[in-house]
């Protein structure tokens, strides 16, 4: 920490709020990566007091996945008890705001459950802090204001200043987690705390199933020098080229849907 | 006048010997308890010393003659020195039969000194250079005090003069051979090699017989250390095994990654223990340091991390992780000292607390949690590669006479082809196989050699579960790894199992005449032992054996059967891939090179892997003997053929 700090200030409190992951091939329950670099980015912190908190149930599984964070060096995580249907985000509002810490980290997006990655938006808006996503490093926390970088697409990065306390989220430009070890995890403890759950009605009568990896659109190259073709091996899959009907009718959607078809190569 | 110095010299030499012991002792103890037969081990000892030890001394023939001229003098000199002149006991007899000792020891001696004047770099220098000279302080002096003892020369030859010079020369020799014995010269090598034989942590390995498995971390009390912190977290006899080091450098001279220029020197990190378990800096150590790293720079205590995370401790971990686990050294070791086991009881500690598994070794591991492979492949995509072949799968068979472990070869397009050769050959042989299929996992060699003990125990539980549902004779596998896996150390878990090679077992269907041959019209063949297969099992004539029958003649490597040296890729070597000056891949091809072979036979898809990427102009070709036997089958033969192996195409197709 840098000589001029308020020696009076308190270590800043940050917390991760961490989820139980899904690995993508077997489906078993791990810690999620997101999360996990979220984790990883409170610990590559210096001066700051990190705790953990996951809200959700208290099953063998996720207990497990939940120790792959302890792994990491932690003594405990702080559990609010969910049942498994329930809607967590009032209680993890709840929880922040009984806990006031400085910063909440958290991954953009569950690897199970809904996955709208929503919840860091709903808790900023019930708490009434801002929100910077795409984190990429934390520079510093002076004075009740954080330096961060944010990613943004191509390796590009914004810093930005933000007024404490806030959220912030953290996706796969965010360095990767450190190892998780077994002693630490095994030592770890799950602290138990009660708040009262919100049925999630509307996810009730939702199906649920696997998703599936979207199509990627083809990319047509027609480049005729290296500089062209590491051009378009960069540039991002931009649309531009489309057309909005409003009013149409089936046929006139039909037909438009045709030509494009025709246009792409799709169809002959 | 020496009538009355020399008692007193040889009982304040023992006494001060005992002293010394009582600290030496003290100081194994402080490592963490292990039962052995203290009893039972010291009886057995000197059997394990004249038996077991001298047969590993004995692969340098001038040195073992050199040492049992010079111990076995000693030792006799010493027990009758003290008979004859501590107690003074005038037997003309017994001073003859001493003088006679004291000459042995000196030309034993004479001969120590020779090696000592060019000696080759492996050997360590500093007090080991002047243990010749008090060897031969000890023999001439004691020889020329018995003269008179034995009636050669009147009592009161020469005046206290010469007495006192005798005194003083029979004294230094005391110091080195019975003071220093015990208080840390360079005779401490047999106090603590003698008790270091009694209660060997492996008494399995000696009588011919064979301990190479791994021992099991107790993971089921979360208060048992998940392994090696600090020096005195090492089991006492561990610790008394590095105390009983001799510093003649073979381990170093076989060592891969030492060759290769990585940091590791299997001789230093012996001494490194024992400077460790006494706690002090390694800048008295006088052999050759880890490549790279100058002496003195680092230093530990019995209670201090022998690896620190930050800064420097006793080790480095790049020297931990540079290990193959190729266990050369322990072939090597005259001493038996158990190298390989205390490098993996340090890595446990430093990927179970540390969470600090170098390189690539954090992703094999997450991968073989999630997957239970080390690629992070589809579990489900195991028999991919078989989609043609049409195995038979156990959960459809229940039972079979053989079932064939694949080994996550499955997923390695190279593998692939040696499994299709197997699986050929087998099926050549009218052998009852099946597989597991999608129900196999890694052996979990990889986790265990990184030190993640857990997943190791995790994969071996639920492998030990799936194969408990089946009944089959034996497990076949073309993978050394999980043949020493499976063979010794599912053992510990509950899984016990007869396990072949591939080589072995198709050495039995050649011998039992289910496979015919075509004529060998390659090229010139040698053998790589792999070292899971040969070093860690024994087995090195299987492999021979097979290539022999297709009548194929070995040209030997100069390093090859127990010495054979590693192809760098045990012991997740290629996964922490610590940085060289050279490639130990290369090294071997460059021995495969030296034999003019253009084909090297092995039997391990590690070392397929590790010798096929070595880039190089003429580079031999690299083949599984699996491949090499599935190439020269007799396709139309009956299956199961009657008779002899028929080596000859003709004799087959007419």
């Amino acid at each position: 920490m840098p000589h001029n700090a308020p020696q009076s200030a308190t270590r800043p409190n940050v917390a991760v709020l961490v989820s139980v992951g899904h690995h993508p091939l077997t489906a078993r329950a791990r810690r999620a990566d997101q999360d996990a670099r979220a984790v990883e980015m409170a610990l590559s912190l210096n001066d700051i007091q990190a705790s953990l908190i996951h809200a959700g149930c208290h099953d063998a599984d996720s207990d497990a996945a939940l120790c792959g964070y302890l792994g990491m060096g932690f003594e405990a995580i702080e559990l609010i008890e969910q049942s498994s249907g329930a809607d967590v985000a009032p209680a993890l509002a709840e929880a922040l705001r009984d806990a006031a810490p400085q910063l909440v980290l958290s991954g953009a997006r569950a690897e199970t459950g809904e996955g709208s990655g929503l919840l860091p938006y709903l808790l900023a808006e019930s708490l009434g802090w801002p929100i910077v996503t795409g984190l990429a490093a934390v520079e510093s926390i002076e004075h009740g204001v954080a330096t961060v970088l944010q990613a943004l697409p191509r390796g590009q990065r914004r810093r930005l200043r933000v007024r404490l306390p806030a959220i912030a989220t953290v996706e796969s430009s965010a360095p990767a987690a450190r190892q998780s070890a077994f002693g630490p995890a095994r030592r770890g403890e799950l602290t138990c705390q009660e708040r009262p759950g919100i049925d999630d009605e509307a996810l009730a009568e939702w199906r649920v199933q696997p998703a599936r990896k979207r199509p990627k659109r083809l990319k047509i190259v027609k480049a005729t020098s290296a500089r062209d073709r590491f051009k378009a091996a960069a540039a991002k899959a931009e649309g531009g080229g489309g057309q909005v009907l409003n009013d149409a009718t089936p046929e006139q959607g039909a037909e438009a849907i045709f030509k494009l078809l025709r246009e792409e190569g799709v169809l002959r | 006048m020496l009538d009355t110095l020399l008692p007193i010299l040889l009982f304040s030499a023992l006494a001060l010997a005992a002293i010394g012991a009582v600290k030496r002792v003290r100081l194994w103890r402080q490592g963490r308890p292990s039962p052995v037969p203290l009893l039972k081990g010291l009886a057995a000892m000197p059997r394990r010393y004249l038996v077991d030890l001298h047969h590993v001394v004995a692969r340098d023939k001038a040195m073992s003659n050199t040492h049992v001229a010079t111990a076995g003098g000693f030792v006799l000199a010493a027990a009758l020195a003290i008979i004859v002149h501590g107690f003074g006991l005038e037997s003309a007899i017994l001073a003859w039969v001493l003088l006679a000792a004291t000459v042995c020891m000196f030309v034993g001696s004479l001969f120590v000194a020779r090696r000592r004047r060019n000696p080759p770099a492996r050997l360590s220098k500093g007090p080991w250079m002047r243990l010749p000279k008090s060897l031969i302080a000890f023999s001439l002096g004691v020889f020329l005090v018995t003269l008179p003892t034995a009636g050669v020369l009147p009592e009161d030859l020469g005046s206290w003069i010469l007495a006192l010079v005798l005194a003083g020369v029979v004294a230094w020799g005391l110091g080195e051979l019975f003071f220093g014995m015990t208080w840390g010269g360079p005779m401490k090598h047999a106090f603590a090699g003698a008790l270091h034989l009694a209660f060997h942590r492996r008494p399995e390995r000696f009588n011919e017989g064979r301990s190479t498995g791994l021992k099991a971390l107790n993971l089921d009390n979360p208060d048992a250390p998940l392994g090696v912190e600090t020096p005195k977290d090492f089991t006492w006899n561990q610790l008394l095994g590095f105390d009983a080091c001799v510093q003649c450098g073979r381990c170093e001279a076989a060592c891969p990654a030492f060759a290769a220029g990585q940091r590791l020197n299997p001789k230093k990190l012996i001494q490194d223990m024992v400077v460790g378990m006494a706690g002090g800096s390694d800048a008295k150590y006088a052999g050759s340091p880890y490549p790279g790293i100058p002496v003195g720079e680092h230093a530990g205590e019995p209670h201090g991390p022998i690896v620190a995370r930050q800064g420097t401790a006793l080790v480095d971990a790049e020297t931990l992780w540079s290990c193959t686990t190729c266990r050369a050294c322990v072939e090597e070791c005259p001493m038996m000292i158990e190298h390989v086991d205390a490098i993996v009881d340090m890595r446990r500690f430093l990927t179970l607390e540390h969470g600090n598994t170098p390189n690539k070794g954090a992703e094999v591991l997450d991968n073989l949690i999630a997957t239970d492979n080390p690629g992070g492949f589809d579990p489900g995509s195991r028999m991919h590669w078989a989609a043609d072949l049409n195995l038979p799968l156990m959960a459809d068979k229940r039972e079979a006479e053989v079932l064939l472990w694949l080994g996550d070869g499955v997923f390695d397009m190279r593998n692939q082809r040696t499994l299709r050769a197997l699986v050929k050959v087998l099926r050549a042989a009218d052998v009852d196989f099946a597989v597991l299929g999608n129900e196999e996992r890694d052996s979990g060699d990889v986790a265990r050699r990184l030190g993640d003990e857990a997943t190791f125990q995790s994969l071996a539980k639920r492998n030990i579960a799936t194969l408990a549902q089946y009944r089959f004779e034996r497990i076949v596998t073309c993978d050394p790894h999980s043949f020493h896996i499976l063979k010794n150390e599912y053992g510990e878990l509950g899984g016990n199992y007869e396990v072949f090679h591939h080589s072995t077992y198709l050495n039995r269907l050649i011998e039992a005449g289910r496979l015919s041959f075509k004529a060998w019209k390659g090229t010139s063949v040698t053998y790589h032992d792999p070292c899971y297969l040969g070093r860690y099992n024994g087995e090195y004539e299987a492999p021979r054996e097979v290539l022999k029958a297709l009548g194929i003649e070995v040209k030997e490597m100069a390093r090859s059967g127990y010495r054979s040296r590693c192809c760098g890729g045990g012991g997740g070597a290629p996964i922490t891939d610590i940085p060289g000056k050279q490639r130990i891949p290369d090294m071997r091809m460059n021995d495969v090179r030296e034999t003019g072979a253009e084909l090297v036979a092995v039997g391990c898809p590690q070392c397929t892997a590790m010798l096929e990427g070595v880039v190089a102009e003429d580079r031999a070709e690299i083949k599984d003997i699996a491949e090499l036997v599935a190439d020269a089958l007799v396709e139309d033969a009956a299956p199961g053929g009657a008779g002899k192996t028929r080596r000859n195409a003709e004799e087959v197709a007419l």
